[in-house]
């Protein structure tokens, strides 16, 4: 009988680790490798955001995804986050033409961008960003990260998973081959190319690295609050271990005249 | 209030007193430490977001205004007036003694310098914060030319300094700046 | 003193109050010498705990109201505003969403120790029938509550979920149009999915009163299952029990902290990060982790009405359990198979949970339709016979002589039936 019972706890349990990754259905189309895990500086509870490579990341960002991709829940104040100062959150921002309301005569006007401003999107609605990219629409960059199973490690295996379709791969018109996405045929073209940005802290520029700094900004502009969080969890935790063997004493206490 | 457990406390197994209460005012004392954090976060939520906090500045395009004349904008959702003012309001604003003021303060303190024809302030009366009246050409100006506030009859000079209470204060000054001879960028 | 009640209170204030109105008498009386048996373990810290994940959910929750905008334009970017914008707002928003699993995490442990300690049984139905209504209502808020993000998976689960009622012959359709307060989900949806967010908490708060009401009534069961005898059974509530449900609380706060400090989305769904696409349904559709067992018994019948009223069933089945189970003994501790049969049942709903999770086909259709059958063949079939055929292992004379006698040989034998029948 006690074995029975055992049997079954564990049973229960074998089932439950089962459900772990059950619960979290993996995208498993057809031989779509699981992507290669990779050292972010945000992992783990004692992650934070490497800034450098974050700022990298905006510069990638704001010279190749930017012409298709909009990143609407940012505003350019946000940049603080990432280490920039209020100065070049400024410069940043100025760069970009972005709708002002109306001017006196009532008519849409534009200007300079200021921090309080959203990102400037590269469409100014969804029919045009379709039309201009072959019927396909660019998703929003925003919380990419955090919409995609495989988080971060996917959307990086995505922008180095691009290659030659292997041999009687059949590939529909304007699709392009991505050994990462599923079912292989990605309608975005490869983005990224060796030596396509000029980055001014001298880091090369090949395709791994500029991946690895724009994921890094855009794990960023997912989680902004990440830092932060994890840094009040240690203290919260700490605090809450310590009351539990606070209470832990009072309740020894208290028990000790009853048993 | 008896002390529920030492009605129950056996013979034979002596508690330690002064070790619970010790104990037990730390674990307190936790326990409020922990509730009044939880507390602040939920009653900051309340505060100004950074949304709201990074509201934009306003420029005021002043060349539209005719002398004699104010106009009212809006900057973090409050109107601001700028008025026009004529060179009498002017030196009228400027040779009213302090001791005739309620809240003394000269006109020079509250005009740019060099730049005494126009007054900024903040259009919400100083006593309950209704909206004066006194920017259109079509208001009761008041007594002293300036601003009338219809809630409870304080009035203001061109100055947008208090003369007749109840309020206690001139109205405020935002933070401008002069972009240009006829431009000010407010905030 | 004509008209003023009596109070032992020294405290003037708190006499004058209590003469008038008897507030502290009663919290004296019903969370103070309240006499609650001496041998609880700390699975009875689990109703406590639900009480204050509900206090951490109303209090999470109005803060939220205060900034979220149910509107499908507005719903998912003041969401993200929150998150950004509002001051501790990531911390609020992440507390109420992993709140919801923390809240179903302790009631499930709550239920279960019902079920293992046969709580349920008399006189303590009603207690536990308020209990079932408890869980539906947490379900409903949770459901509601879930599409506010408007995020894909906010949208299609309210979609699918809603359609369910359209089974019914007849007047199914009807009754989703008027969920929808249209012809698919919409505005209308949303907007009155918020209102009766906001309000089915305060609801909850009223049954969980009678729920408590009831509890004081009857007074609470233990891990023996047998009934208070003496005042020697007892001990008074506080500071006994409210010390001890500290001690519980306090790791349970470190469980839930783990969850919305460090994995704040791991019970989440990707999908629900992308705005709501009426035109698109994501690849798999999963309801949070709580209603997979649900799911999974829907999914296991082909036919649809059937599918329905077998997930309805699963749970209203709940309100007769006092009645399917014929034994007289509570605890399994003297119940020798059923103490191995529950954890067969616990192990039924863990593999629903699991088939919920994955797709139905191929081997997860199988094992969703064995364990969906097993899970009504134990309420059904073996509760009401194993009482018939089960023989009980002695029950200790008392509470406090079962607590007190270590070592003192085996118990007193035929103590099951001096049990008296309530």
């Amino acid at each position: 009988m006690r074995a029975l019972r055992t049997l079954l706890a564990a049973g229960t349990m074998a089932a439950a680790l089962l459900a772990a990754p059950a619960l979290t259905p993996a995208t498993a189309e057809e031989n779509v490798p699981t992507p290669p895990p990779q050292n972010w500086s945000f992992n783990g509870i004692f992650g934070s955001y490497d800034l450098a490579a974050a700022q990298r990341g905006l510069q990638v960002y704001a010279e190749v995804c930017s012409n298709c991709h909009s990143l609407n829940l940012l505003h350019y104040r946000d940049l603080a986050g990432i280490g920039l100062t209020p100065a070049q959150v400024k410069a940043f921002a100025s760069q970009f033409t972005v709708p002002q309301g109306l001017d006196d005569q009532g008519n849409p006007k534009d200007g300079p961008a200021t921090p309080a401003d959203k990102f400037r999107s590269p469409f100014p609605n969804e029919k045009a960003a379709r039309a201009a990219n072959n019927g396909a629409l660019p998703p929003d960059l925003s919380l990419i990260v955090n919409a995609r199973e495989g988080h971060a490690d996917y959307i990086d295996a995505i922008l180095n998973g691009y290659a030659d379709p292997p041999a009687g791969f059949k590939m529909q018109d304007g699709m392009n081959y991505n050994k990462y996405f599923p079912g292989h045929q990605i309608a975005m073209p490869q983005p990224l190319h060796d030596g396509q940005v000029t980055y001014t802290d001298g880091t090369p520029t090949n395709i791994s690295q500029m991946a690895h700094d724009v994921v890094t900004f855009l794990e960023w502009a997912a989680n902004p609050e990440m830092v932060e969080r994890k840094q009040m969890g240690i203290r919260v935790v700490l605090f809450l271990v310590f009351m539990t063997g606070l209470t832990y004493a009072v309740k020894r206490k208290i028990w000790s005249n009853v048993h | 209030m008896a002390d529920p457990s030492a009605a129950h406390a056996q013979p034979g197994h002596p508690a330690d007193p002064s070790k619970r209460d010790f104990l037990q005012l730390v674990a307190g004392a936790g326990a409020v430490i922990g509730a009044g954090a939880i507390a602040w976060s939920l009653v900051d939520s309340m505060n100004p977001s950074k949304d709201v906090l990074a509201l934009s500045s306003v420029e005021v395009d002043l060349a539209p205004i005719p002398e004699g004349q104010g106009i009212t904008v809006v900057w973090q959702g409050k109107p601001i007036f700028v008025r026009h003012r004529t060179t009498a309001e002017v030196k009228e604003a400027e040779d009213t003694p302090l001791s005739a003021l309620i809240d003394p303060q000269t006109d020079q303190a509250r005009v740019k310098a060099g730049h005494a024809i126009w007054i900024v302030v903040i259009g919400i009366c100083t006593h309950l914060g209704c909206v004066p009246l006194g920017n259109k050409p079509s208001d009761p100006r008041g007594e002293y030319g300036g601003w009338f506030c219809p809630c409870h009859g304080s009035q203001y000079d061109v100055s947008g300094r208090v003369r007749h209470g109840p309020a206690p204060l001139n109205l405020a000054l935002p933070p401008y700046a002069f972009e240009s001879d006829s431009k000010i960028k407010i905030g | 003193m004509a008209g003023l009640t009596k109070s032992d209170f020294k405290n003037p204030v708190v006499n004058w109050i209590d003469t008038r109105l008897p507030i502290f008498t009663m919290l004296q009386k019903e969370y103070g010498v309240f006499p609650t048996p001496r041998n609880f373990n700390y699975l009875w810290n689990f109703g406590a705990l639900a009480m204050v994940n509900l206090v951490i959910m109303i209090a999470t929750g109005i803060f939220l109201a205060m900034n979220y905008q149910p509107n499908t334009l507005l719903a998912f970017d003041s969401v993200q505003r929150i998150m950004r914008d509002v001051n501790f707002g990531w911390l609020i928003r992440y507390v109420h969403q992993n709140g919801a699993s923390m809240f179903f995490i302790v009631t499930y442990i709550h239920i279960f120790r019902g079920m293992y300690y046969g709580s349920y049984k008399a006189p303590r139905e009603l207690l536990w029938m308020l209990g079932v209504v408890i869980l539906l209502l947490m379900m409903a808020t949770a459901f509601m509550g879930y599409v506010l993000p408007w995020g894909q998976m906010s949208y299609w689960g309210a979609t699918v979920i809603t359609n369910l009622f359209s089974a019914f012959p007849w007047i199914g359709p009807k009754i989703v149009t008027l969920l929808w307060g249209g012809f698919a989900v919409d505005q209308p949806t949303l907007n009155r999915f918020f209102s009766l967010h906001y309000l089915l908490p305060f609801v909850l708060v009223g049954v969980i009163f009678l729920h408590i009401a009831a509890l004081h009534i009857t007074g609470s069961n233990n891990p023996l299952g047998i009934d208070v005898k003496t005042p020697q059974d007892t001990l008074p509530f506080h500071p006994y029990y409210t010390i001890k449900d500290s001690v519980g609380i306090c790791v349970y706060l470190i469980v839930f902290a783990i969850f919305v400090f460090f994995y704040p989305n791991m019970l989440g769904d990707p999908n629900n990060f992308i705005p709501a696409n009426p035109l698109q349904t994501p690849a798999d559709i999963v309801p949070e982790w709580y209603f997979l067992p649900y799911y999974a018994i829907l999914r296991s019948v082909p036919n649809k009405l059937l599918g329905v009223c077998l997930m309805f069933a699963s749970i209203l089945v709940l309100l007769v359990l006092p009645w399917l189970d014929t034994s007289r003994v509570r605890s399994a501790r003297f119940r020798p198979i059923y103490r191995q049969l529950i954890w067969l049942w616990v192990l039924a709903v863990v593999l629903l949970g699991v088939c919920g999770a994955n797709k139905p086909e191929g081997i997860w259709v199988v094992l969703s339709r064995v364990a969906t059958l097993y899970y009504f063949l134990h309420f059904l079939v073996i509760l009401p016979l194993l009482g018939k055929i089960e023989r009980p292992l002695p029950l200790p004379e008392s509470i406090s002589r079962a607590v007190t006698g270590k070592g003192g040989g085996p118990l007193p034998t035929g103590a099951a039936a001096t049990m008296e029948k309530p």
